[in-house]
């Protein structure tokens, strides 16, 4: 029964990161002169979400309605690719001055067993003071990670407690409305990532 | 109470004055047979955070090859090689057996790269912590440098740093 189980899972994973796979190599070629990518066969990213934030307080989706959201997926174990993106998106909201005040950028946990409140805060405080950190139970992230077509697979170690997780490593724009404007790829520079906002402003 | 105070602020003294003393003869960069291990950075973490990175640039300075077999350090229970790979997306951190050095070869430990990781982290990463970090090379054996722990967002080993 365990070994079926465990079988189907394995099965679902692989399809997911082909899936992925095939998703992010078609959809993330560099779209330079369309000012909003039209995902043609894919359904729409993202979606509402009920998480909770830095303070612990629980928040929505609709909480950041009315402002451009800037999201990054990731975990505060993560000393390399992390902490990286944070500061990209720091370098983003600097340029942008006074725009940034429209912008909310969110960094949301695949690691919410690790990642409580308390270790977001201290994370994303290090980066910029507007960056919200959100966590969750492991439904809540799970149901924003599907909607926006997280891959995120936990690698365990000889420590239980050293596990990485390997996840997808994309920054997600998300309009006024809610809805998906673009998805930069990792390494985007912030000049162009501001750029990209301001159109939108 | 007044002894107190002033005990403290003289061992505030003494501290200050040791460790920048400290600052002074630590090792920036260390030589080793023609290994060269130098400008060893990290970046600041969570406070309570279990995992750490290191950075820094090594060069074969000899004619001979060598390769950095392990890493060690007294502020985390277990240190690996790693480098990070991105693979359709996805983002990963893979464990390195080794990192081979042909002679006159330089490797740049640098975000997106190669990293040393710190994995069960003894002591909080916060900016302006300093902590050994021993590199193991098969020929020119153990190489110990002083690693600066910068901002959590820093990218790179060659800032400027503040002298005293
Ligand atoms: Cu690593």
């Amino acid at each position: 029964m365990n070994k079926l189980f465990a079988f189907l899972i394995a099965f679902f994973l692989l399809l997911s990161a082909v899936a992925v796979g095939l998703w992010a190599a078609g959809v993330f070629e560099p779209q330079e002169k369309a000012s909003s990518s039209v995902i043609l066969g894919v359904p729409q990213l993202g979606g509402s979400f009920t998480l909770v934030n830095q303070k612990g307080e629980t928040v929505t989706d609709k909480s950041y309605r009315g402002k451009l959201m800037l999201i990054f997926f990731g975990y505060t174990n993560c000393p390399d690719v992390c902490p990286t993106e944070m500061q990209d998106i720091a370098l983003t909201m600097q340029q942008l001055g006074d725009d940034a005040a429209d912008v909310v950028p969110i960094f949301i946990t695949v690691d919410p067993t690790r990642d409580t409140p308390e270790v977001m805060a201290d994370f994303v405080s290090a980066f910029d003071p507007s960056l919200v950190g959100l966590s969750g139970t492991e439904k809540q992230i799970d149901d924003v990670k599907e909607k926006f077509r997280v891959y995120a697979e936990k690698v365990p170690g000889d420590d239980p407690n050293y596990y990485l997780v390997n996840h997808t490593s994309y920054t997600y724009l998300m309009g006024r409305d809610g809805k998906l404007i673009t998805v930069f790829s990792y390494g985007t520079p912030p000049e162009k990532m501001a750029a990209k906002i301001r159109e939108q402003l | 109470m007044k002894k107190l105070t002033f005990a403290s602020a003289l061992l505030l003294v003494l501290g200050v004055i040791l460790n920048s003393g400290l600052s002074v003869t630590s090792a920036m960069a260390a030589e080793k047979d023609g290994i060269m291990v130098m400008d060893a950075w990290s970046r600041a973490r969570p406070g309570g955070s279990m995992m750490g990175g290191a950075f820094a640039t090594i060069e074969n300075k000899s004619d001979h090859p060598d390769r950095l077999v392990s890493v060690s350090s007294p502020v985390a229970d277990k240190v690996q090689i790693h480098e990070s790979v991105m693979q359709g997306g996805v983002m990963k951190m893979l464990e390195r057996d080794e990192i081979v050095l042909s002679a006159g070869q330089k490797v740049m430990l640098k975000p997106g790269s190669f990293h040393v990781m710190l994995m069960g982290l003894k002591k909080d990463l916060t900016k302006g912590v300093e902590f050994p970090l021993t590199f193991h090379f098969e020929r020119a054996g153990d190489i110990t440098v002083k690693v600066h722990v910068k901002d959590a967002g820093a990218m790179g080993g060659m800032g400027k740093m503040k002298m005293n």
